[in-house]
């Protein structure tokens, strides 16, 4: 064939049911974590660990559902790249707005 | 006749047959660099909806940031349990758009439209939970606008309530008007995802993706996934982390 040299491309993998019911497990219990978290006060801590949570969650599904923990690399990058553009328009941003009114907000 | 003999012959047609099956485009080589390109293309789209829903995330952020005693009553007049319920239903929607996803790469038919036709019915289900939100709001005078009523944050009827002053509760507006953006550009994702969803069952029905070329249900697979995971961030923001305010 002429393509032994050609493109090189990424094995399929095929992701079974066992693992999705695991991660469907995992989501729903993080879901009641953070509904049943959101009734404690913990002060400035509520909005870190309700967004940790969720970050969590993100993860399993990209990971997982997505399909990104058996991916090639060049598609793990392309969607780090993303989320970590979106983090750069929040901290930028907010950097921004929160400094300048030092000490007035 | 061997198949060498086949393969002397007729060299090129087997290798069709076997490496080079019909849905395979010219321009790739191998069936993998197919259906890593259709999935590549896809996320760079997911990417661009990331920023979408990243403009209304940061306005959201800063506005609570500003307004933060409006957002903070605003936030707790929403349902924490329709909120949850919710959730679940989606996160499990995304789990039979997965078994779907499984369905069509291990060439099950029946499985597929019993996937297809599950996950349409969750996300109606959700679309359903997400109107009697809505009306709630609507009697509730809290859709912002004309018919919008600062009443429930100035006088507040719950004795655990701090009353806002009337301009504060103004702001109340700026989270009603966020709510409904972000939620109901949410939805309009899970209106499209879901009329999508009776065209692929269509289709399924009539046995495509079941031969091997899953492309087209690997990415809507994709696109439901991101749209359950905007809810995954909208559901703690909205419902979740205005429930005990710093003072």
């Amino acid at each position: 064939m002429s393509n032994t040299t050609g493109p090189v491309s990424h094995e399929h993998h095929i992701v079974g049911p066992k693992t999705y019911l695991l991660i469907l497990t995992a989501l729903m219990v993080l879901t009641a974590t953070t509904t049943g978290a959101a009734f404690i006060n913990m002060g400035v801590f509520s909005p870190i660990v309700a967004l940790g949570i969720a970050c969590l969650k993100a993860v399993l599904v990209i990971l997982f559902f997505m399909h990104i923990r058996y991916s090639s690399k060049v598609m793990m990058l392309t969607v780090g790249a993303g989320f970590f553009t979106f983090l750069v328009l929040i901290t930028m941003t907010l950097s921004d707005y929160i400094s300048r009114n030092w000490g007035l907000w | 006749m061997d198949s060498h003999a086949i393969a002397t012959e007729h060299g090129e047609h087997e290798l069709h047959d076997e490496a080079h099956p019909a849905y395979l485009r010219h321009h790739f080589v191998t069936v993998d660099q197919q259906r890593e390109t259709a999935s590549f293309g896809m996320w760079l789209f997911l990417l661009t909806e990331i920023m979408f829903f990243g403009g209304l995330f940061m306005a959201y952020l800063l506005y609570r940031n500003w307004y933060y005693d409006a957002f903070v009553a605003s936030s707790n007049t929403l349902g924490i349990g329709l909120g949850t319920t919710n959730t679940a239903v989606l996160i499990m929607s995304s789990f039979t758009m997965a078994m779907g996803v499984y369905s069509a790469e291990t060439r099950n038919r029946k499985g597929l439209m019993t996937s297809l036709s599950l996950t349409i019915l969750l996300g109606l289900v959700f679309l359903g939970i997400k109107t009697i939100e809505y009306h709630d709001k609507y009697t509730e005078h809290h859709i912002p606008g004309a018919s919008f009523s600062v009443e429930d944050f100035v006088h507040p009827t719950d004795k655990r309530d701090v009353p806002l002053a009337p301009d504060m509760a103004q702001h109340a507006q700026l989270f009603f008007f966020l709510y409904f953006a972000m939620t109901g550009m949410h939805a309009l994702h899970m209106i499209i995802g879901i009329s999508i969803l009776f065209v692929l069952l269509f289709q399924a029905y009539h046995g495509a993706y079941v031969n091997g070329h899953t492309s087209t249900i690997d990415n809507f697979g994709l696109y439901w996934h991101f749209v359950d995971i905007v809810w995954i961030f909208l559901f703690p923001l909205l419902y979740l982390i205005s429930r005990h305010p710093l003072k």
